[in-house]
């Protein structure tokens, strides 16, 4: 596994409180990661650290095998989640200003404006101010000044609120075509539907500590419960090892016991019944992120 | 480097292109001109004629007369109560009623006007003169003392002040002239702080309650936003600045012109004697030939320039520390006290520019651009001023870092009600 992006150690205490506590990430490149916790885990803290708006107290960064620094600020994109724009301000002079902030000449910029105003249908948007804009259109604005330098790690926060469904879907389908360009994304989030959706690697973060780490398959493996979910028709009567926790007409739900697996239900199923689906229910994130956080 | 070029530029456009910035910049110098020129014109004009009664029942005070050409005095010898009736209909604007009396001094406190509406100050003030003027002739002439012989006795000085330079040379000092200067300087500076350091402080608050300041600050440092801010908003008081200099003075000279030109005025003020108009002129110069207006110019600048950037600062700081406009009170005391103690310093520092409390007051960055520039005109030695912007300067980089450290945390602190123990604590964190 390449990285792009690791943190070791990285503690940060503010008056007293342990924002981060001793983490450590690593974030694959190309991968979409998900950075998940409860308020005040700590999410917020990290992500202003990689975007080096605060400095940690202990530990470090490397970027791309680099030890994080300044330079690397026009290779990182951020989205945050209290985002605003000067209401004054037109459009497009703001999403200008806010391009060459990151480094990019007037031309350039100008030119990956005009692609991105275009591809969004918002080129009428230009010289309205910010202040005549919804919500949503607004937060589209903000989508393109995130991306517009092509940077390499991409950092969203919350990136879906405040976007109606179909604007979402805009959104989400932008995220993973620039996943296809090979950006690697950060993607800090409450709504677990779009974690399982779009995430490959995810992170738990609870009180500062990174309590859970790795790719979805893997952690959701790790907690499955050994549990499948049946369709099938006739009568299901008797299970050895097996404890039948919820049965219907013609479905079942049943946890293996005693290291059994699912062959061992299998064969004991086939005699009984006629089997028409099969499938191991794994946890999906949201419990998993319930449990971990409730321990 | 770059990025602080673009956080001025646009600190400086967002704020020049508004109409309001427009609007205050053509509006100020009518206005200021108006105050130069309307009083002057109504002075001129007023042309609204006073007819008031007198009843003189003592005959001490015979025949008042009045000196300007709009009041007029008309004896009448009715009875009181009739003459009050009077007033309403015979368009008196007032009725003086002097009682009978044995002496004058009787009737110190007995006189009284009488009137429909309230006397005007200015109004009671001419007649108390006139009738004070008219008691002292009577005196005097009583005395055996002629009105002439007081008046040659009475001359009036006027001195030269010539100050000695290091080298021995010599140069005509003028108080007034001194005092001028260094008062509308000292209130120049304190205006400019108030109006540009808020200026500051509202953009803060600006960036932080409308959240963008976190897209910023993730391209560039803090330190680089305040800084551009408060560059960027000294260059648009600069420009409004330099822009209603001019105007004031274009206005001024043409509406000057205007009331000038008129053959009364002229005659009035110079009675046409072209010689002692020279005379003024050259009075002037050779006044201002006693002020040291390179290092007067160079001073007002650079005390300018340092007192706003010291202040700014601070308020660039107390914006970040709050949520809203209405909640920087508590910060705001601590900033706006060393600037309205300097300016209420500044008539003792006019009485005596060199004294203990003047030599401190224009050394602490704090009060200094104020009182310095009041100290100026009268001479300051150089090695004091150079100490004095020294000190400034360290002032100046001692505020801005205190600033960069509460305004990096500042910023980005949201819905907590921020104490100065908290500020304490925020100046501890790292980076």
């Amino acid at each position: 596994m390449i990285e792009l992006f690791q943190a070791n150690n990285l503690c940060k205490e503010y008056a007293g409180h342990k924002a981060l506590d001793g983490v450590n990430i690593q974030v694959p490149l190309g991968s979409i990661y998900g950075l998940l916790g409860p308020n005040g885990a700590g999410k917020t803290t990290l992500i202003r650290i990689i975007n080096q708006i605060t400095a940690p107290d202990s530990g470090n960064i490397t970027f791309r095998g680099e030890p994080l620094q300044q330079k690397h600020i026009s290779q990182i994109g951020y989205l945050p989640e209290e985002r605003g724009l000067y209401k004054k301000m037109k459009v497009g002079e703001q999403a200008l200003y806010l391009a060459r902030l990151k480094g990019l000449s007037k031309k350039e910029a100008k030119e990956k404006l005009h692609y991105w105003f275009k591809k969004l249908e918002m080129t009428s948007w230009w010289d309205k101010k910010v202040e005549e804009l919804s919500k949503g259109m607004a937060q589209k604005v903000q989508f393109i000044t995130t991306v517009l330098h092509e940077p390499k790690l991409l950092i969203f926060d919350e990136p879906f609120s405040g976007f109606d469904p179909i604007n979402a879907e805009i959104i989400k389908r932008e995220i993973l075509a620039l996943k296809e360009k090979g950006a690697t994304i950060i993607f800090s989030t409450h709504r677990m539907e779009s974690v399982e959706e779009l995430c490959d690697h995810i992170a738990l973060i609870n009180q500062g500590k990174c309590i859970l780490q790795g790719s979805l398959e893997e952690v959701k493996s790790a907690y499955r419960s050994h549990t499948y979910q049946l369709k099938f028709e006739g009568n299901l009567t008797q299970l050895n090892n097996f404890e039948i926790l919820s049965q219907n007409e013609n479905s079942a739900l049943i946890k293996a016991l005693n290291g059994q697996n699912s062959n061992d239900l299998l064969m004991q199923l086939i005699p009984q019944v006629k089997i028409l689906s099969f499938q191991e229910k794994l946890p999906s994130i949201n419990d998993i992120f319930i449990q971990k956080v409730s321990e | 480097m770059n990025n602080i070029l673009l956080i001025i530029q646009r600190e400086y456009l967002s704020r020049v292109r508004k109409k309001s910035f427009l609007i205050m910049t053509l509006l100020t110098p009518f206005l200021m001109a108006a105050i130069v020129v309307i009083p002057t014109y109504l002075a001129m004009n007023t042309t609204e004629e006073r007819h008031i009664a007198i009843l003189d029942e003592s005959n001490l005070l015979p025949i008042l007369e009045t000196k300007d050409e709009i009041t007029f005095f008309h004896y009448v010898s009715g009875d009181i109560e009739t003459e009050k009736e009077n007033l309403d209909t015979d368009e008196f604007y007032a009725l003086v009623h002097i009682p009978t009396s044995q002496n004058l001094e009787e009737l110190k406190d007995k006189i009284t006007i009488y009137s429909d509406k309230q006397v005007s100050l200015s109004v009671r003030g001419q007649i108390e003169n006139l009738i004070e003027n008219k008691a002292e002739k009577i005196k005097l002439a009583e005395s055996g003392i002629d009105s002439q012989t007081l008046k040659d006795a009475n001359i009036n000085f006027d001195l030269k002040t010539i100050i000695l330079g290091e080298e021995g040379e010599e140069a005509t000092g003028n108080a007034e002239l001194s005092l001028g200067i260094g008062f509308v300087s000292g209130f120049l500076i304190y205006i400019f702080i108030f109006m540009y350091g808020a200026m500051v402080m509202r953009g803060v608050i600006e960036e932080k309650t409308n959240r963008i300041v976190e897209v910023i600050i993730s391209s560039i440092k803090p330190f680089q936003l305040m800084m551009g801010k408060i560059v960027g908003v000294a260059l648009v008081g600069l420009t409004q600045f330099v822009l209603w200099m001019l105007l004031t003075l274009i206005l001024t000279s043409i509406a000057e012109g205007f009331v000038m030109n008129s053959p009364d005025m002229m005659a009035n003020t110079f009675q046409d004697s072209p010689m002692q108009k020279g005379l003024m002129m050259n009075q002037l110069s050779m006044a201002f030939g006693g002020i040291p207006l390179g290092q007067l110019a160079f001073a007002f600048l650079f005390y300018f320039l340092g007192g706003y950037l010291l202040y700014s600062s601070l308020f660039a700081a107390v914006g970040s520390a709050v949520d809203q406009e209405a909640d920087t009170q508590q910060f705001m005391l601590p900033i706006t006290i060393p600037l309205v103690l300097s300016f209420i310093m500044m008539q003792f520092i006019i009485d005596n520019p060199d004294g203990g409390l003047a030599y401190w007051f224009s050394m602490i960055p704090l009060t200094s651009p104020i009182i310095m520039m009041v100290r100026i005109p009268f001479g300051v030695p150089t090695e004091e001023l150079l100490l004095s912007m020294g000190m400034l300067i360290s002032g100046f980089m001692l505020t801005t870092w205190i600033a960069a450290k509460i305004y990096r945390t500042g910023i980005l602190m949201y819905g907590k009600k921020v104490s100065y123990k908290e500020l304490w604590k925020w100046l501890t964190y790292k980076g």
